[in-house]
């Protein structure tokens, strides 16, 4: 094992930190030296927050002489650009956002600030979230550590990126339709989506509001336990943030031993798998039935109609939540107009890039009279049809285990000409959004030297089952998270 | 089904979307590649099944109607674009008689 602490997980600096061999402060200054090195290749930050870092690390310090620090005290995290982070100029990596600094934080980066997270800086991502590469973002793409030709995948690849390359010890993403667990995945990182309504989305800039969570990146399923739970419980700003008990670490450490996992025939057979993929997760279903699972054979049967569902509902949602941006309260504003209208459209015209523009123009459509019946309520029905899907197929186990993607990191630039090949990327973790299921992606061996990811659903509220066994499946193969890039 | 120029000069409007010359023709054809993946939907007959707007059931929980702090007006106004006298400024509204 590396000492290198930039390669450590969240428990390993814990244990440096609490025995002084190491001080938040030196924690962070490695961490600063190691996106200094790195990131002008993998270019994962969109801005870096030193100032506000060096006095969070300096606390830590404080706290951990006194014996009052927190869980993650000293501990270095990144922030997707999409949570609002008081004074952080936070963008959703979009020009119409530029220069927005928001007036308060978000509540699960406030609980993560509380438990004394070091906030290094603000991570890319796709405009608005919306995409699978990070090709989307108005600024610029974020390149794979793996293949700095290739993407991190997206929306969230800047966080997956940073932790894959050790700038970062974990980071925040937020998932609508894959977004944690498709550049966990790609990166070869764990990554996470909790039920919807497990963490508050107040300060969470909105793109489809029924689908939205936010989650982490982590080095091992254990620090993904303790992050999410840092995170998660009722919050009184985000009325669809549940008021349940906060059991996600429950039986972490209990092992799949007579577990049925559940392994979905549709999920092999989709649009574009990779053979090499494919390997890769029927071996890491074998370790798990080494540990102890039965697998089990379900049915999705409406797994081919999900893809066209979630692209009229998040359509739908985004093209109201970004009503929004109209250039009058914040962001880019264009002030040489004749009249209101003129200036939303010449506002928008300039402040939104071609995928935003795509989805609003979509979602508009599907709302529209005379359309609506046709495509948002129909898309509505089978978004019924899928969670149906799910109950029965939990009925018959304790856990689903698939790919994340169907592919590993592709090329960048190979998909951008082709809307519909870069939705495919999303069509074995969309499910789960549209239904609301806990999801986790850990990393599972490699394909043409890539990383390939293993996805654990599980039932509404079962974070624990979801954890449990990528924690086993962790332990079983022997798995760590490895850092890219060696330089 | 394939949509057409004008539904999208409508649709672009609609959502105050300003179009840039040859907008029409690319959005047209991109969007109609996506419609036409979606149409799949109608192949399923759900004329039994309800719709699905919120999928976990939490129960309506309201906090308490309690006054609590809330942004100054500077705060509010900080990252106005255009503010005058402590509001918002926007163009006219209001076409001249």
């Amino acid at each position: 094992m590396t000492l290198d602490p930039t390669h450590l997980t969240i428990s390993e600096l814990r244990h440096l930190l609490d025995g002084r061999e190491v001080s938040a402060q030196e924690l962070l200054g490695l961490h600063l030296e190691r996106i200094e090195a790195a990131d002008a290749d993998v270019k994962a930050f969109l801005r870096l927050t030193t100032t506000k870092a060096a006095e969070q690390a300096q606390a830590a310090d404080r706290a951990l002489r006194a014996g009052t620090a927190g869980p993650l005290a000293g501990i270095p995290m990144a922030v997707k650009d999409v949570l609002c982070v008081k004074g952080v100029e936070t963008t959703a990596g979009s020009q119409i956002l530029k220069g927005f600094k928001p007036p308060y934080t978000g509540t699960a980066v406030q609980r993560l600030f509380d438990a004394g997270a070091v906030m290094l800086g603000v991570t890319n991502c796709d405009e608005f979230a919306m995409g699978s590469s990070t090709e989307n973002s108005s600024y610029f793409p974020t390149h794979n550590p793996w293949s700095l030709d290739r993407v991190p995948g997206g929306s969230s690849g800047g966080s997956a990126a940073a932790v894959a390359a050790g700038e970062a010890t974990f980071s925040l993403g937020s998932d609508t339709g894959g977004s944690i667990r498709q550049p966990a995945a790609l990166c070869g990182v764990i990554g996470m989506k909790p039920t919807y309504g497990r963490v508050s989305r107040y300060g969470l800039i909105a793109f489809a509001s029924s689908l939205d969570q936010v989650g982490p990146f982590t080095r091992s399923v254990e620090d993904c336990a303790l992050v999410l739970e840092t995170m998660a419980g009722h919050d009184p700003l985000d009325s669809t943030c549940a008021d349940r008990p906060n059991d996600v670490t429950r039986g972490l450490h209990d092992g799949v031993d007579k577990m049925r996992l559940g392994v979905p025939r549709e999920y092999f057979e989709v649009e574009g798998m990779e053979p090499g993929v494919r390997l890769a997760i029927q071996k890491a279903l074998k370790t798990l039935e080494a540990a102890g699972a039965e697998l089990v054979d379900v049915s999705l049967p409406h797994t081919d109609y999900g893809l066209a569902a979630y692209y009229i509902i998040a359509p739908a949602e985004c093209s109201s939540n970004l009503a929004r941006f109209d250039g009058v309260r914040y962001g880019m504003s264009e002030q040489d107009v004749q009249n209101i209208t003129e200036a939303y459209t010449k506002t928008r015209r300039k402040g939104f890039g071609a995928e935003v523009r795509r989805r609003v123009m979509l979602g508009t459509y599907a709302l529209s009279s005379g359309y609506y019946d046709a495509y948002y309520l129909k898309a509505q029905k089978v978004r019924t049809l899928i969670k149906q899907d799910f109950d029965d197929a939990f009925a018959k186990c304790d856990a689903i285990v698939s790919g994340t993607s169907p592919t590993v990191a592709f090329p960048i630039g190979s998909r951008t000409q082709d809307p519909l090949s870069m939705y495919l990327c999303d069509v074995l973790t969309l499910g789960g959004n549209l239904a609301g299921l806990p999801g986790i992606s850990v990393p599972c061996g490699m394909s043409e030297g890539l990383p390939v990811g293993l996805q654990v659903l599980a039932p509404q509220w079962r974070e624990d089952t979801a954890l449990r066994v990528a924690r086993a499946y962790e332990l079983a193969a022997d798995m760590r998270v490895e850092v890219a890039l060696v330089d | 089904m394939p949509l057409s120029r004008d539904q999208v000069r409508h649709v672009a409007l609609l959502a105050r979307l300003g179009l840039d010359p040859g907008d029409e023709d690319f959005y047209a054809e991109q969007l109609s590649g996506i419609l036409g993946h979606i149409d799949r939907l109608q192949e399923l007959n759900t004329d039994a099944i309800p719709p699905t707007a919120q999928v976990v059931e939490v129960a309506a929980t309201l906090r308490e109607d309690v006054p609590r702090p809330c942004l100054t007006q500077e705060e509010a106004l900080a990252n106005a674009p255009a503010a005058v006298d402590g509001r918002f400024r926007v163009p006219s509204i209001q076409e001249e008689a």
